[in-house]
């Protein structure tokens, strides 16, 4: 019984969601991991505690995580596994059922609670309700939610490192540019606190000069609701809901965000969650544990000079 | 330039769905039900490629219960040029949606298959590229932007960080994001017009292929709820629940 859990890198760190995929596949015996980029990529993932073995493939290709290539490399590592396991981060979400299909595996995204080797417990309906799935396939393939599994340290093991052979060469996906936003905000899906604007903030000067200021004061990330990217107040990467990023930090405080079932699923987790809107009668106030009612553009100043 | 455009009938978005009194699912009997918003967007970035004189054909397809044929219509409300219905007694996984859709391919030949990238009941987030992995061509998931040339097409997609663009090579799978487009309303008049559009249907029985499900529900349950919060007057009363009641500041 081995697992290969497939890890994303940032600045030759391992992504934290990451070090959550290698917390739930502990559960499924020996661990080895498959990484795709440099040395010190590889040299990150080699000191995952309970590692027993670096899967390393280096090259600029393979590194830009196309789909295509790197499914085509889990797949030809896949035999010794009988989990394959990422986290459910937009690469993971691209590329794992593309691997799962070629494994003729119906994939299990977003597990949540692993109940035994078989059967997994994930979100359906936005949230609403939770589904415990046994599967029947000889080889699982999952994507869990970050969220809901505590990250194994960075340090602590010493695994082996064994290069992979290099992707052929193909021109069938390519990229063209990447434009990553640059913030010395915490990461929205791993910050201990999230500071979300929604559509009350009426433009992106307000998400500038009214929230940021108080996630800058707390130390938090910021966030969006979907009204909010839609109208072009904050970029897409910041939606936090059923189809943006999934938060459960220690402290959540929704600003001007009405509460669509959408955006709670995205954000129902958290520990403590503030709301402070204008509508007392706003759906946002039902998952609240304080809830504030007034005009976000006199409340919001007022709590960051406060603090 | 053909292009396929698979639709699924789900829950309507609004609705919030409560689980059944025997945990053996979601309770979905006499909702409303829609086609699933990733879907439209789907459709109506295809049906913009006709009307830019991109592509020549756009078939809609979906899956389901007799009653999916609904979904279809609308689909061809909105522009699809004919739609095909596969009969199903269940509601397959992504894998055999993906099985069946590989067969249609095999009929139709599209260049580009446009899918939502999710379905917002079962929230899989699969099909799409499942399909890419079963006919080994190329994927753009999470699309918000789409420009065809030269026998490719350059896709924006929304990733972690921010936004990644990529080029890739026709036939190829491409998935639906938030952003890509904000469909239409279909018109009185072109709903009556998708009523006389071809609708063919078949029964996947008849198709060589395994749809039975991989993965057992053993149980669905409601979340548990959270406690009933309470409404603060001030600033300064937040700011002293956050500190020494949550103490989270």
């Amino acid at each position: 019984m081995a697992v290969l859990v497939i890890l994303e890198s940032e600045a030759g760190q391992i992504r934290q969601a990451s070090r959550s995929a290698v917390a739930a596949a502990s559960k499924h015996g020996e661990i080895d991991v498959l990484i795709a980029g440099d040395e010190a990529a590889a040299q990150a993932a080699a000191k995952l505690p309970g590692v027993r073995t670096v899967l390393h493939a280096p090259g600029k290709e393979i590194s830009e995580g196309l789909a295509e290539p790197l499914a085509s490399l889990i797949v030809a590592s896949a035999t010794a596994y009988d989990h394959i396991v990422s986290a459910s981060t937009a690469a993971g979400k691209n590329i794992m059922p593309r691997v799962a299909a070629l494994l003729d595996v119906q994939i299990i995204p977003d597990v949540v609670a692993v109940v035994d080797s078989d059967t997994f417990v994930r979100p359906i309906y936005a949230g609403n309700a939770l589904a415990t799935v046994c599967s029947s396939d000889a080889k699982k393939v999952l994507t869990i939610r970050s969220t809901a599994f505590e990250p194994v340290p960075a340090e602590g093991g010493s695994a082996a490192i064994v290069p992979m052979p290099a992707a052929p060469a193909s021109d069938a996906s390519r990229i063209v540019s990447v434009t990553v936003a640059q913030s010395e905000r915490p990461e929205l899906d791993t910050a201990r606190i999230v500071v979300s604007g929604g559509r009350g903030l009426k433009g992106s000067e307000a998400f500038h000069d009214v929230l940021e200021p108080l996630a800058d004061r707390l130390g938090a990330a910021v966030g969006a609701s979907r009204a909010a990217v839609d109208e072009g107040y904050a970029p897409n990467d910041l939606q936090v809901g059923q189809t943006g990023k999934i938060v459960a930090p220690e402290l959540y405080l929704a600003v001007g965000i009405s509460g669509a079932i959408q955006h709670l699923a995205g954000m129902k987790d958290s520990k403590i969650i503030v709301a402070i809107n204008k509508d007392a009668e706003a759906p946002i106030f039902q998952v609240a544990d304080y809830g504030l009612v007034g005009d976000l553009f006199e409340v919001i100043p007022q709590l960051t000079a406060a603090l | 330039m053909k292009i396929l455009v698979p639709v699924k009938r789900v829950v309507d978005f609004n609705i919030k769905v409560r689980v059944k009194s025997d945990g053996t699912g979601a309770e979905t009997a006499g909702l409303k039900m829609s086609m699933n918003p990733f879907d439209e967007i789907a459709v109506e970035e295809a049906v913009r490629l006709k009307e830019k004189g991109v592509a020549t054909e756009v078939i809609a397809v979906s899956i389901g219960e007799p009653k999916a044929q609904d979904t279809l219509r609308t689909a061809m409300a909105m522009g699809a040029d004919r739609g095909i219905l596969i009969t199903t007694e269940t509601s397959p996984e992504p894998l055999a949606v993906a099985k069946l859709l590989q067969v249609i391919v095999g009929r139709e030949n599209p260049d580009l298959i446009i899918l939502g990238k999710q379905a917002i009941d079962d929230d899989m987030n699969a099909t799409g590229q499942m399909l890419a992995g079963l006919l080994g061509r190329p994927q753009a998931t999470f699309a918000s932007k789409i420009e065809i040339a030269d026998g490719r097409a350059e896709v924006s997609r929304e990733i972690d960080g921010g936004v990644e663009t990529i080029s890739i090579a026709l036939p190829a799978i491409v998935t639906a994001d938030l952003r890509l487009n904000e469909p239409r309303y279909a018109s009185l008049p072109n709903i009556m017009k998708a009523k006389k559009k071809p609708l063919e249907t078949i029964d996947a029985a008849s198709l060589p292929v395994d749809i039975k499900p991989r993965l057992t529900v053993v149980s669905v349950v409601e979340p548990s709820e959270r406690k009933p919060g309470v409404k603060v007057a001030s600033v300064a009363e937040l700011v002293e629940k956050l500190r020494n009641e949550a103490k989270v500041i």
